[in-house]
């Protein structure tokens, strides 16, 4: 049998979804946000903290997005911003998934008295909102980037580790299970390669939402001030500053603002494409 | 019929009992019977005789604290309900295959078919290159009656029917070469002329891979034509056993009589 090329099996996997209107218009908006980013990396009209004596210009040619109350370049700022709070998301989906997954695997696979402990602290710890919890933990750690990172990917975690095991109790009881244990397969080879993929597909629409949580919520610790620090800014962080000029220069604080919205705009619409799929992602 | 009579399991005085609620539930009570090298052995009985639930001891399948399990179920000399769980472990699909009734969902969705048929000997034959286990799955396939073998290993099993699928587990539960296979039911979720081939298959690989096989069944008549011995299951209770013509020409219990006598008139 030939092999069906990537980007043939994408688009049938794209048809396929309950709703893949919505999932192509995501699709558009993140690429042209990631676009932004990706360039950013090689080539910004400024340097992010360059100043200059042109202060609180507004929009033109010279400067997209104008400048802010130190001269600087806005659009250049949002380009850098939006990679770093990019990163700060997707750190915080590694952390938060990767430990979720793991903790709600290995609970809702065996139970029992592991199950009852671990699920309480999680219980406990997702009962306080993910920005809440976040604050604490940057308390506890101390702000910056990395820890900031931390701190959200910690929060993560419980909402992951939940949905994973009541995915794995659903899953443990199957006839395909029985049917490898039957085959003398070992737990740990149960878990990750019989049950993990069959997972996939409520975790992929959790990721695509956690992603977007985790852009606001990085955003918004920022505004607070406890992210990424000055003169590195993340986009909420630009948000905070701008708003002391926003009736001057309107574009310092929706420069940064339409691209929070983009991402997770196209986040979202990603994930409400794919939303009622349940998990069969070929052919 | 020429069968050496060396026997490859030994099951005596196998009991088991739930003890969920107040009372003890006994659902095999002192069951024993030797399985013979390949020979084909029925057991029949009505729903909830505890058929079910001989055969997962058998496999290994039942969780050993969750229930009391006595008695003892010999392999190769080893007590399988004793034994530690890496030595059971490695007897599962390799030694003692099972398959299921339902043929639907004791596939993974989410696994190729060729990956599904290589896992034992992923698990119990390591020494394997991907090559020979690949060989191997295709040669399988094919021998289980799977036409386009090459094709089918990279389909999932929502491509496939009932009866493909059926047979894909068959494959799958003796590619390693078990020497035994126990088949619950493995014909009750699919229409009459799949049935006669899956029953027709088990016999080859009876035959042909020298496979002994625990066939359970509510259907008298698949038994008659299949299994060389018989036993009859009441209430997790062995009523009546022997040589299966003897059993259905001349069955002593009369529960015996009233299931054979339930047997539906009609020759295939
Ligand atoms: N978890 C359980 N707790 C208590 N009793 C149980 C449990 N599981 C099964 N049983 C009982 O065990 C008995 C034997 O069940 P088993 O599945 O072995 O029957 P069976 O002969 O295979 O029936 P069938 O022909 O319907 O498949 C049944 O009476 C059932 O009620
Ligand atoms: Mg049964």
């Amino acid at each position: 049998m030939e092999k069906t090329s990537f980007r043939q099996r994408f688009k049938t996997y794209v048809s396929h979804l309950p709703h893949p209107g919505y999932f192509r218009a995501g699709l558009v908006i993140t690429a042209i946000v990631l676009f932004v980013i990706i360039v950013g990396i090689f080539y910004m009209p400024y340097g992010p903290t360059e100043l200059s004596p042109d202060r609180l210009q507004d929009p033109s040619l010279l400067h997209l997005m104008g400048t802010d109350k130190m001269g600087r370049d806005v659009f250049s700022r949002v380009m850098y911003g939006s990679r770093v709070t990019l990163l700060v998301a997707m750190g915080t989906m590694i952390i938060g998934a990767g430990c979720g997954i793991l903790i709600g695997a290995l609970t809702g696979f065996y139970g029992g008295a592991l199950d009852e402990v671990v699920m309480r602290i999680m219980d406990a710890l997702f009962a306080f909102p993910n920005v809440l919890l976040a604050l604490v933990l940057v308390s506890l750690f101390g702000s910056g980037t990395f820890r900031v990172m931390w701190a959200l990917g910690i929060a993560f975690i419980p909402s992951f580790a939940r949905v994973v095991r009541s995915e794995y109790i659903r899953c443990k009881h199957m006839d395909y299970v029985k049917n490898a244990r039957l085959q003398g397969v070992g737990n740990l080879r149960v878990i990750f390669v019989h049950i993990l993929p069959n997972v996939k597909g409520v975790l992929l629409s959790n990721l695509l939402i956690g992603f977007n949580n985790a852009v606001l919520a990085e955003a918004g610790l920022s505004f607070l001030g406890i992210g990424s620090q000055p003169p590195y800014a993340s986009l909420g962080q630009m948000i905070a500053e701008g708003q002391e000029v926003f009736f001057r220069v309107p574009s310092c604080v929706l420069g940064p603002g339409i691209v929070i919205v983009l991402m997770v705009l196209g986040f979202s619409l990603m994930g409400e494409g794919i939303r009622t799929a349940s998990g069969t992602l070929e052919e | 019929m020429d069968r050496k009579e060396e026997v490859i399991l030994e099951v005596n005085h196998l009991t088991i009992e739930f003890h969920d609620h107040d009372t003890p539930e006994r659902v095999v009570d002192d069951v024993n019977f030797v399985l013979h090298k390949q020979e084909i052995l029925g057991i029949v009985g009505e729903s909830g005789s505890g058929k079910s639930m001989s055969a997962l001891a058998i496999a290994g399948l039942l969780k050993r604290h969750a229930l009391s399990l006595s008695g003892e179920i010999l392999f190769d000399g080893t007590d399988l309900l004793t034994c530690d769980r890496e030595r059971l472990r490695s007897y599962q699909g390799d030694e003692i295959s099972m398959i299921f009734q339902e043929p639907m969902t004791s596939l993974n969705p989410l696994q190729r078919i060729g990956h599904q048929m290589e896992e034992c000997l992923r698990i119990h034959h390591k020494e394997m290159t991907k090559k020979e286990r690949y060989d191997r799955a295709i040669r399988t396939m094919t021998a289980v009656g799977l036409d386009d073998a090459e094709k089918l290993y990279r389909m999932y099993p929502h491509e496939l029917s009932g009866g493909m699928r059926q047979r894909v587990m068959i494959g799958a539960a003796t590619i390693a070469r078990p020497k035994i296979l126990i088949a619950d039911e493995p014909t009750t979720a699919l229409d009459v002329t799949i049935q006669a081939q899956i029953i027709a298959l088990l016999r080859k690989v009876n035959v042909k891979r020298e496979t002994a096989i625990l066939f359970i069944s509510h259907d008298l008549s698949l038994v008659r034509q299949l299994c060389h011995k018989v036993i009859v299951m009441q209430k997790g209770r062995i009523v009546e056993s022997g040589i299966t013509e003897e059993v259905f020409e001349h069955p002593e219990q009369p529960y015996t009589q009233a299931l054979i006598e339930a047997i539906p008139k009609v020759e295939l």
